[in-house]
């Protein structure tokens, strides 16, 4: 079910709409993209997800081929997906941010 | 061959160690000090903090000292504490082990008690020295598994890997145990259909929508910074990640702390506590989860990490497996596989699965894993409440029954 890119991306599941990064990515890397070639806007280390398709408030986010959460912000494909444009629909994290921890010097 | 130590119960072990085990945390100065000044790798440190008394941790310290990798236990007790000291010495008396009872206020303090429980410890380890060894196999022995510091990669690499392996120990009789219902919020109907039974599968989705509550109340989900530095956005996402280490085989059966597994196959560990959230966290750090596999009769943890745990335990060693190749390049001398080595095409899933089991029987055999050799032997022990697991959870045994 993993198929490799040579921008590094791996889709996890054909019904997948991110992509999971396997080795970092840099700002202005070309990335492929089923086919289109998109400019990643910015940086984006390893593990971390990539959307595979413009996403849109309210949209599930499938990983695994299963849904792991929905989009809370307009997403182009190539964007970096993660806290800051999608939440969980289960459960509230804890991250640096909301403890307080990334606002100390 | 791989050998092993016949214990009175039937089962066998892969270590022999001694554990010295303080009952309430005003004891455990004088249980540090037996255990350093023991300078064997193989006198261990358990204990409890708490004063008032709890079934649960009663039952934890009865099915840790009682397992079959210990093979003497030293208790030590302030004097005046809640927990029921007799009982836990007359349960392992039972087996036949060594077993010695030091009560501070009775011994004289500090500096005396130490001294007696140095005494004791010696000479437990000459009697202990005497444990007949036996031929022990796979089918023999209880795998459980563990992650902790997840990051994106852990579902890519390692989680899946250890699947791989704990699939491959199924086939050849051993017995897997997952964990963490918490962290495997979002994957109840996935996990569910892989039930032996349809009861069985229902009595999992309650155990995941009890976690789920516990959690909820308690404000936040099974996720740590770092889960989000590296990758994980939700805990659902962390939970598909994570609920990879289980494999494709067929769900046996669940169980809850202190319970053994009844037959081979694999078995969810439900680590949640029973009823209205009481005491706080389910599980506060991974330590007390692999605590929970021990007392479930583990004899080995496989733990998977991303961002880098570098945790051991005591009385059953932990191999570690690495997720991200970066974190394995910053520290390498903390893993014993580099299964980020999948994330480059230098070895797939199948070829780490074997690595995983390889490595097993090597640690089985007695090589120390690495967090064992660097002398890692963390422990923690908090309050909870279970209530028994119903007829459904345990299939095998209600055929026999």
């Amino acid at each position: 079910m993993t198929q490799k890119d040579p921008s590094g991306l791996i889709l996890l599941h054909a019904k997948d709409n991110v992509l999971a990064c396997r080795r970092k990515i840099h700002r202005g890397d070309s990335l492929m993209i089923d086919g289109t070639a998109v400019t990643s806007g910015g940086d984006v280390e390893v593990g971390h997800k990539v959307a595979r398709v413009d996403l849109v408030p309210g949209d599930v986010v499938l990983k695994y081929g299963v849904p792991i959460g929905s989009i809370t912000q307009a997403t182009r494909i190539g964007e970096h997906v993660h806290t800051h444009n999608m939440k969980s629909d289960y459960i509230a994290i804890h991250t640096r941010e909301s403890t307080g921890e990334a606002a100390l010097p | 061959m791989m050998q092993g130590y016949q214990r009175s119960d039937g089962r066998k072990g892969i270590r022999n160690v001694i554990v010295v085990a303080y009952l309430v945390e005003c004891a455990h100065h004088v249980a540090r000090r037996i255990v350093d000044a023991s300078a064997d790798m193989d006198v261990h440190l358990i204990g409890f903090p708490g004063c008032y008394p709890n079934e649960y941790s009663l039952r934890m310290m009865k099915h840790l000292c009682v397992h079959p990798n210990v093979g003497g236990v030293l208790i030590v007790s302030l004097g005046c504490e809640g927990f029921n000291r007799r009982e836990l010495h007359a349960t392992v008396a039972a087996t036949g082990r060594p077993v010695d009872t030091l009560v501070i206020q009775e011994r004289g303090g500090t500096a005396a008690t130490i001294a007696a429980g140095l005494k004791a410890v010696t000479a437990m380890q000459d009697c202990i020295a005497k444990t007949p060894r036996v031929a022990i196999g796979l089918e023999d022995l209880v795998i459980a598994t563990v992650c902790g510091g997840s990051d994106g990669t852990s579902g890519m690499t390692a989680n899946p890997a250890v699947g791989k392996c704990f699939d491959r120990l199924i086939a050849l009789g051993s017995t897997c145990i997952f964990e963490e219902t918490g962290e495997l919020i979002g994957c109840e109907q996935i996990m569910a259909a892989r039930a032996v039974t349809p009861e069985l599968g229902e009595a999992i989705t309650a155990c995941v929508a009890k976690a789920a509550n516990y959690y909820t109340v308690m404000g936040y989900g099974s996720f740590a910074p770092g889960n989000a530095d590296g990758g994980l956005t939700t805990q659902e996402e962390k939970s598909m990640g994570a609920y990879a280490k289980s494999g494709d085989s067929p769900i046996s059966g669940v169980i809850k702390p202190g319970d053994h597994p009844p037959s081979s196959g694999l078995y969810l560990l439900d680590v949640v506590p029973d009823g209205e959230p009481r005491f706080g966290f389910p599980n506060i750090n991974d330590n007390a989860e692999i605590a929970e596999l021990i007392a479930c009769g583990a004899h080995i943890t496989l733990f998977t990490t991303g961002r880098g745990s570098v945790v051991g335990s005591a009385i059953s060693p932990v191999i570690k497996i690495c997720a991200n190749p970066d974190t394995y390049r910053r520290m390498p001398d903390d893993m014993d596989v580099d299964a980020g080595r999948i994330l480059n095409g230098e070895a797939t899933l199948d070829e780490v699965g074997e690595e995983i089991l390889a490595k097993i029987t090597a640690v089985a055999s007695g090589e120390r894993s690495i967090s064992e050799a660097l002398g890692h032997q963390e422990f923690i022990l908090t309050y909870k409440s279970f209530e028994p697991v119903g007829p459904a959870c345990l299939p095998v045994r209600a055929r026999r029954a």
